[in-house]
């Protein structure tokens, strides 16, 4: 892919890069709450504010549900609103991610995925933004520094398309990518505020002179089609997320598009997988250099890729499906339970079974990845799934 | 100076929350928010809790709201418009806007004294300009009267029902003024929709600061009252007059009593409502003259913080007069 603009090489840990992309965008509000590993998000920006290189108005809200609040306030007047969170923070969002959403406000997110309490920890794994799944955000993974920047700006895009207008959450692993530095290619000021534009909405509560209602009771004769609306503009925002992609791929050279396969040509065995655990599966599939392993990253889990996934499986044997999230008295993980369902209708369709791993910030390992692959060796032989559900790194003691 | 407004005035203005929504009769809301919106001069948007007013007035695909109006969720209220005040800031700077807005959110005691206590405290402390007014109608009415620790002392709720043993609500209510108040805002006040003139003024006052007001307005409510819908006006008044709820104002830190009437006794307010009809019986007596304590108590501590803050004020201007001599 041509590189059209130049980029500065900049060391940045995943935070400090989304904070960066912020500053680039230079929305109108940023309404946030300090929490860890989200933390740095907030800070970098405040002093982005405080030495006046944005225009925003930031307000440091007494709580997440306060910030998300502000930020719908914001959106619906007529401003470009951002905001960032992680677990805790997430978790107390929760009543305001399904109004951002039925609201039809492109409120863009930052997520540094945390687990959940209790116990109380600190780390990484995705239960808490596995648990907004469907709240109406689009939701986009990233598995690395560089992807967290380029997913900030391409949201922005994505959620503000006059076919979608929803809100977009963009979601990086706590502390693996929040706080690890790493060097990354960062676009050029000009070329993002072009990229992103103007934010627009047709009906800002600003406009007094064409008084509008945000945010009525809808009864039953009526709330069924607002509903129906929104998953028709989900449906919309797949095409918008691959465009989005390809026109910041023609500035920057990277476009990801709903899934990414790596190795998959013709690989047998398969593991899916999100985050930055994607990245530790390729550095195994380079360093074992075999044709029939392969990995496929899911980038938007909302919207769900569907048809990508199934097509990209539908040859393999057997597939491992990585959730780094539990559901409780369920099949299987989140990712799992739909994976399995989009191969659903293959005629002839792999084994398939699911890895709860990473919980709480437990380190995954290419030793352990590899243990997944052999495992699927051994499934694809036996052609049985059992158990479907497994459990990775889990202590024996 | 806020002009005194007339009648006629008031008549003759645009109507901005119209006719057709669903509050109930004799509910105090509608009034309120009619004199609130009368009394604003320039364009404004408004911000509204979940409750009553929000769900009567937004029956999709109706409004009956001609002013831009938000509504997100319960306890949000001065977190959203804060939120709308901090686009209008940005979006001023930009030269995007020119008009001069003002920013209006209106809750219950529900969404104020309890669930909406913390974002209201958080938008206050952070400074945005905007008018909050409560419309105290001391119980969560629209889901059917549950106790708020707004609900006076011996009232009947049906969370607080009067029976053997525990006779309607145990706890005081709780003084949402002063607590707004202490954060040293520019402006709080209270008032309440029978002395129309007294709430418009105060509206007014407020939307001329730059910064964060609060208006608490009492606000009969029949349903829960147990009142009669025609009795809402004249109950309003006698919450004034018999000092329960006395028309105050903080501004800059001074206390002042806007009104200061002959105290009737409280069971002239309590009597006509039959949310304290069993504290008239004798042998809850002694509930009647403890709600009649703290009224009276409250009156002198209110009266005596208006005393103190005025003279020091006074003297604090008399100090830099005497610094400043020339600077007159």
């Amino acid at each position: 892919m041509t590189q059209t603009v130049t980029q500065k090489i900049m060391a940045l840990n995943g935070a400090e890069a989304i904070a960066e992309a912020m500053r680039q965008i230079n929305p109108d509000v940023v309404a946030s709450y300090p929490i860890t590993p989200q933390t740095i998000i907030v800070e970098r920006f405040s002093e982005f504010v405080a030495d006046g290189l944005v225009d925003t108005e930031f307000v440091a809200a007494e709580s997440e549900h306060s910030a998300l609040s502000a930020s719908i306030g914001a959106a619906a007047a007529g401003g470009r609103s951002m905001t960032a969170t992680s677990s805790q923070g997430f978790a107390l969002m929760w009543e305001m991610l399904y109004i951002a959403a039925g609201m039809r406000l492109p409120i863009v997110m930052a997520v540094a995925n945390r687990a959940l309490s209790g116990p109380i920890n600190i780390h990484c794994d995705h239960s808490d933004s596995m648990g907004g799944r469907d709240s109406g955000w689009i939701q986009l993974y990233s598995e690395n520094v560089q992807e967290a920047y380029d997913n900030t700006i391409q949201a922005i895009k994505i959620g503000e398309h006059q076919n979608v207008r929803l809100p977009v959450m963009v979601c990086m692993d706590g502390f693996t990518t929040s706080h690890a530095v790493e060097r990354i290619d960062v676009l050029d000021d000009n070329a993002v505020k072009k990229f992103v534009g103007e934010y627009h909405i047709d009906h800002p509560l600003l406009d007094v002179d064409q008084a509008v209602t945000y945010g009525p009771l809808a009864l039953p004769e009526y709330y069924f089609e607002i509903k129906m609306q929104q998953i028709e503009a989900m449906t919309n925002a797949k095409p918008v997320i691959e465009q989005v992609s390809k026109a910041y791929g023609s500035i920057s050279g990277r476009s990801y598009g709903l899934v990414e396969p790596y190795n998959m040509e013709k690989a047998e065995l398969a593991i899916v997988i999100l985050g930055s655990t994607a990245g530790t599966a390729k550095s195994l599939l380079d360093d074992l250099n075999d044709p029939r392993l392969g990995l496929l990253k899911i980038r938007t889990f909302r919207p769900f890729p569907t048809e990508e996934i199934a097509a990209n499986l539908r040859k393999c044997k057997a597939v491992a499906v990585l959730d780094r999230a539990a559901s409780f008295g369920s099949i299987g993980g989140p990712v799992f339970s739909e994976v399995r369902a989009a191969l659903y209708d293959e005629p002839k369709r792999p084994q398939i079974v699911n890895y709860i791993y990473g919980l709480g910030g437990r380190d995954t390992t290419t030793d352990m990845l590899k243990t997944v692959y052999d495992d699927l060796d051994t499934v694809a032989k036996t052609g049985k799934p059992d158990p479907v559900q497994r459990f990775l790194g889990l202590r024996d003691d | 100076m806020i002009k005194k407004m007339k009648l006629r005035d008031i008549a003759g203005s645009t109507e901005h929350l119209t006719c057709g929504h669903r509050l109930c009769t004799g509910c105090a809301e509608p009034v309120i928010v009619r004199q609130v919106l009368h009394a604003a001069e320039n364009p404004v948007v408004v911000a509204n809790a979940t409750g009553c007013l929000e769900v009567a007035t937004t029956i999709y695909p109706y409004t009956a709201w001609k002013v831009p109006w938000i509504h997100s969720a319960f306890e949000n209220t001065a977190a959203t418009i804060s939120g709308v005040e901090s686009a209008y800031r940005a979006l001023k700077r930009k030269g995007k806007i020119d008009k001069k807005i003002n920013f209006i959110a209106f809750a219950g005691d529900g969404g104020t004294y309890d669930i909406g206590l913390q974002s209201l405290s958080g938008a206050l402390e952070r400074g945005h300009a905007f008018l909050y007014v409560c419309l105290d109608n001391e119980a969560y009415m629209n889901t059917g009267i549950q106790r708020s620790s707004s609900t006076p002392r011996g009232s009947w709720t049906t969370t607080t029902p009067v029976g053997e043993k525990i006779v309607g609500k145990p706890e005081y209510k709780k003084d949402i003024t002063e607590i707004i108040a202490a954060h040293g805002i520019p402006y709080v006040a209270q008032t309440a929709p029978s002395h129309w003139m007294d709430l418009m003024t105060k509206v007014k006052k407020a939307l001329k600061v730059e910064g964060p007001t609060f208006i608490n307005v009492s606000s009969p409510c029949p349903r829960g009252w147990r009142s009669e819908p025609e009795e809402s006006m004249r109950l309003s008044r006698l919450a004034v007059e018999t000092c329960y709820w006395p028309l105050y104002e903080v501004e800059n830190g001074v206390w002042k009593i806007n009104l200061k009437p002959k105290k009737k006794p409280i069971e002239e307010y309590l009597a006509p409502q039959k949310r304290f009809a069993h504290l008239l019986k004798p042998q809850n007596k002694h509930i009647v003259e403890d709600l009649q304590r703290r009224v009276d108590e409250r009156w002198e501590t209110l009266q005596w913080k208006a005393e103190v803050s005025q003279q020091r004020s006074q003297q604090k201007q008399q100090q830099q007069t005497s610094a400043n001599p020339t600077s007159q």
